[in-house]
């Protein structure tokens, strides 16, 4: 126990059972009696007990929170040197990318790195949907994990607008005219995002307030997250629950190397893009002033947006293509009720297991389309792509689960991992540390 | 493994939607401007610094008429190579207007290195005013703001032609191969020999455009070099904390069986 004190049970709430006195000194324990953070830490990120089993895909997780915070940091500083307002924010840019020290790459860490955010969200997604992480009891855990998306969009659509180049003002003008398209209230939501009646200085005064507000909001979201998460701990890709100590390993040193390696990886091919590519995933109208006069001839989000504009131009009314491009993200909400199979790991699913493949392969068709003018074959393959979407939630998902027959599941992970291993030579089975 | 494989040709799939983003838009109906090989491509590029300072010439004696380089101040000259009392000296023969001084009067005197490189005109109404109404936009982040742009400007100066026939030209408007719907109201800028080089390089029209680029290019990034340079230090240390992280991730999980 780390603190035998008389009066204060052992085991009790203040001083959990797993803390591990020995090797704290005084001081901490003293802490830690009064203000539990450490035991906290200790029980929620040394002892923390993990599937044994976790392969790459689960590095995406705590990549996304790596990023967040760089992205927070990378933000912070270049608020610090930004100027909010119509007629100086792309020349403080500029400045920021020439004369601030190390400006350049504060920017294009951050520029680079909202891609990044939704490269490993997208990735960790779809971790989500293959391996069936948002069934009985993480429902909750996958709800939240919808709501950060949506924070995330709104927050990296609201950075694109700072700039104050062409794209920024016209994404923004697009973007919010979209929301005219909403019975009755329509018109007067439009004014009050523009602050006027038309994109302009106010409006790029509360999309600056709101943007550097996201970004907290999203923290406190990933805690619930995390909560949500530690509740149950992590699915895995047999998609069965841990049945005992066997099952499991500390999650300190196993998953926090792990990780490190992961995230070292990440950060080269993030490196890549910032020091070699900087410009590579953004659109050259952006280094043209705003200028209200002058609409660019294609209008086109960020990449990370291209999916959702290509539903949203599938159809040629504009408030169906609205309630579309919402409805594709706000689906994902449904998800641990569209899917009716009682097995969790597309790995026993046998039709399942390729037919989640479609969907990525379907979003990057979109993305494709949503790159190019709608025109020609586009417009039609944008349907089917924007058909298959839905399709694959609304029809495929509930029905899989019910015609599929899934392969035998292992009776434990333990078991499946000693089946499937080669033999280790100092074979100490599943070691606590 | 497969599906290491398939994820990656996801990664691949994602960035290549990406980046035909990027070139499928905005080209309209001018052909891509074709590739040439610069200095600054690359992961080791840097500026070169002669063909910067011709560049810079020719822009001072030609381009600066029309079109401004407002991101830039004198003191980044040293940048491409002028010392300090070149920079001094350039920036000593333009007027600019400063002010108010103790009596409330604006006045001219020479600018100094501080100073950012006057354009040309006061105002964009100005600039209409004296080019038929056409704009000259400002160039100091000209190559990078258009689809491959230092290839785009070096098309767009050597890409000047009589007008195919059929092809109704609309009045003070001149052919150009690649700007986008090919009438564009900048006359040709550049003659054979127009600029008499310092340094004897002959001053054929493609000299001149590349040379022109080349200072562009830097005006557009002049954080280009450094960044080349860190990003070499950055990647190759990351590399080698990865095959850190990867053993020690090799030794620490050999504990278990998994
Ligand atoms: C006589 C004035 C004049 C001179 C000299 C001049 N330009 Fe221009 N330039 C213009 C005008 C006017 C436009 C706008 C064209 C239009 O809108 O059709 C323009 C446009 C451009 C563009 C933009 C094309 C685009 O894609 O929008 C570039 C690049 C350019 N000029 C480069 C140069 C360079 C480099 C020089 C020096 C060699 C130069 N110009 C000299 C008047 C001039
Ligand atoms: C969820 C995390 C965040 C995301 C996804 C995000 C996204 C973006 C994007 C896409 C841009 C436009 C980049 C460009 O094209 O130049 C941007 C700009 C900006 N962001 Fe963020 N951001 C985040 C967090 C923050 C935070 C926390 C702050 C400040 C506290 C911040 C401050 C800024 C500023 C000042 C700019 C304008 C400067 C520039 O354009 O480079 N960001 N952001």
């Amino acid at each position: 126990m780390a603190v035998s004190q008389p009066g204060v049970p052992a085991g009790s709430s203040s001083t959990p059972a797993s803390l591990p006195g020995s090797g704290h000194g005084r001081l901490v324990r003293w802490i830690d009696h009064r203000l539990p953070v450490i035991s906290f830490l200790e029980h929620e990120l040394t002892a923390y007990p993990t599937p044994v089993n976790l392969n790459y895909w689960w590095n995406f997780g705590s990549l996304a929170g790596i990023i967040l915070v760089i992205m927070i940091v990378t933000g912070v500083v270049l608020a610090m040197h930004y100027t909010p307002h119509a007629s100086l924010a792309f020349d403080s840019v500029e400045r920021i990318m020439r004369d601030v020290n190390y400006g350049w790459l504060l920017r294009y860490v951050h520029m680079n790195g909202a891609s990044m955010f939704f490269l490993i969200v997208y990735i960790h997604m779809f971790r989500g949907l293959y391996y069936g992480s948002y069934k009985y009891p993480r429902e909750l855990l996958w709800i939240l994990g919808v709501v950060i998306l949506l924070l995330m969009m709104a927050t990296a659509f609201l950075g694109y607008v700072l700039p104050w180049g062409q794209m920024s003002y016209w994404a923004a003008t697009v973007i919010t005219n979209m929301f005219s398209a909403v019975p009755l209230v329509g018109d007067s939501i439009v004014t009050l995002l523009w602050g006027g009646f038309t994109v302009g200085n106010p409006t790029l005064n509360r999309f600056y307030s709101l943007h550097y507000v996201l970004p907290f909001v999203i923290v406190a979201v990933v805690g619930l997250h995390l909560v949500a998460l530690h509740q149950h701990g992590s699915n895995n890709p047999l998609g069965i629950e841990r049945r005992g100590p066997q099952d499991s390993i500390p999650f300190h040193p196993y998953y926090t190397i792990k990780d490190m390696f992961g995230l070292s990886v990440f950060l080269i091919v993030f490196a890549v893009f910032v020091f070699y590519l900087p410009n590579f995933l953004g659109h050259p109208d952006n280094y043209i002033p705003a200028n209200p006069m002058v609409t660019p001839p294609h209008i086109v989000p960020e990449w990370y947006f291209l999916p959702f504009y290509a539903i949203l131009r599938s159809v040629p009314d504009k408030l169906l293509g609205v309630v579309l491009m919402f409805g594709a993200v706000l689906i994902l909400f449904l998800v641990p009720w569209l899917d009716t199979s009682p097995v969790r790991s597309a790995r026993f699913r046998p039709v399942y297991r390729w037919v989640s493949w479609l969907l990525p392969a379907d979003a990057i068709v979109l993305g494709w389309v949503g790159a190019n003018p709608p025109s020609g074959a586009f417009v039609v393959i944008g349907q089917i792509a924007t058909f298959y979407y839905f399709f694959h939630f609304l029809i495929l998902m509930p029905l899989l689960g019910k015609i599929e027959r899934p392969r035998p599941l292992p009776i434990s992970i333990g078991a499946a991992v000693l089946a499937a291993g080669p033999p280790v030579p100092a074979a100490a089975p599943m070691e606590r540390r | 493994m497969f599906r290491s494989i398939v994820a990656a040709a996801l990664v691949a799939g994602l960035a290549l939607v990406g980046g035909t983003a990027g070139t499928a838009r905005a080209e309209g109906d001018a052909p891509h401007p074709p590739h040439q090989k610069w200095s600054f491509d690359g992961v080791f590029g840097t500026y070169d610094r002669a063909a910067m300072q011709r560049g810079f010439q020719v822009y001072k004696e030609v381009c600066a008429a029309c079109h401004g380089v407002k991101h830039l101040y004198f003191r980044d000259l040293a940048q491409i190579g002028y010392s300090e009392d070149q920079v001094k000296g350039i920036a000593a023969q333009v007027q600019v207007t400063d002010g108010p001084n103790d009596s409330g009067e604006m006045f001219q005197r020479p600018a100094r290195p501080s100073d950012p490189i006057p354009g040309p005109f006061a105002n964009d109404q100005a600039a209409r005013a004296a080019n038929n109404g056409a704009l000259p936009v400002d160039l100091s982040l000209i190559a990078k703001a258009r689809v491959s742009g230092p290839d785009y400007v070096f098309a767009l100066l050597t890409g000047y032609k009589d007008p195919p026939a059929g092809v109704k030209m609309n009045p003070n408007m001149y052919f150009n191969e690649y700007y986008p719907g090919h009438q564009i109201a900048m006359p040709p800028p550049l003659n054979p020999d127009q600029v008499k080089y310092a340094d004897g390089t002959p001053g054929s029209v493609p000299q001149m455009a590349r040379d022109l680029v080349s200072f562009l290019a830097w005006a557009a990034e002049p954080t280009l070099e450094e960044r080349h340079r860190a990003g070499f230090k950055v990647i190759l240390f990351l590399i080698v904390v990865t095959g850190v992280f990867y053993a020690a991730k090799r030794k620490i999980w050999s504990r278990i069986q998994h």
